[in-house]
């Protein structure tokens, strides 16, 4: 089981709610301080790619993100429910896929965290990631 | 926080002082402004960035859109950042070749191709 779990209705106004709950268990978990920017920015790009599916889908459910905290490393998973979400890579330059924010967030998140997964398939995508836990010295 | 936006003249120049955050949410104000501005004659744009505290894809997204917009005109929109976690953004894209970044408003008003 998760940590944490979030489910947030599809709107944008909520993905910086995911952003500052995920950082938050993330550094109670202890990941390294110096690592919850990009994670908070790795976050936040998967749950808006999320939300913008599920507005191009029309769909009505919640977008979910589970955070959970293992012995070693701590893992974010976000979850759609918009059907086959992977877009194939294609040749372009940086400005082509700027224009495309949904392959942008998808670099900006390959750039940021070392170890992540997109998946998708008829139900749905999910994109986990995770970051190591520094070994916490005993106090 | 909220995305907060002032603008001011220097020249040929419009000055778009940015602040807060720039995310899925609030980056569709910066584009309305950023569109607003061009379509008033504002060809020369400078967008300071230096109290941004977040930036993701979908700013990006809409700065790019504003670049293409002053092209267009046959204008330009250049970029103050200091911050290192916001020009990584930049860097990761590749972006930094695309946009001019300047480490001062001075610096990018005094600009020239």
């Amino acid at each position: 089981m998760a940590t944490v779990e979030l489910r947030f209705s599809a709107s944008p106004e909520h993905v910086r709610t995911a952003r500052l709950v995920a950082a938050a268990v993330a550094r109670r978990a202890g990941v390294d301080e110096s690592v919850l920017d990009e994670l908070r920015l790795a976050v936040g790009e998967a749950c808006s790619r999320a939300v913008g599916l599920h507005a191009v889908h029309g769909l009505t459910t919640p977008v979910r993100v589970e955070l959970t905290e293992a012995e070693k490393s701590f893992s974010i998973e976000v979850g759609d429910d918009a059907p086959s979400s992977v877009p194939a890579p294609r040749d372009q330059s940086a400005a082509e896929a700027a224009e495309d924010t949904d392959e942008l967030g998808l670099a900006v998140i390959s750039g940021l965290v070392d170890d992540v997964e997109v998946v998708s398939d008829a139900h749905g995508g999910r994109i986990r990631m995770s970051w190591p836990i520094a070994t916490a010295s005993v106090v | 926080m909220d995305l907060s936006l002032s603008t001011r003249t220097v020249g040929d120049r419009t000055v778009v002082e940015v602040g807060g955050e720039i995310d899925v949410y609030t980056a569709p104000k910066l584009r309305e402004q950023l569109v607003e501005l061009v379509n008033d004659g504002n060809h020369h744009l400078v967008v300071d960035m230096e109290r941004v505290d977040f930036l993701d894809s979908t700013g990006l997204g809409v700065l790019v859109g504003g670049l293409k917009r002053v092209r267009a005109q046959e204008g330009s929109l250049r970029l103050v950042c200091n911050q290192e976690r916001i020009l990584k953004i930049f860097r990761i894209t590749g972006l930094t070749k695309v946009f001019p970044i300047h480490e001062s408003v001075d610096e990018a008003i005094a600009a020239t191709d």
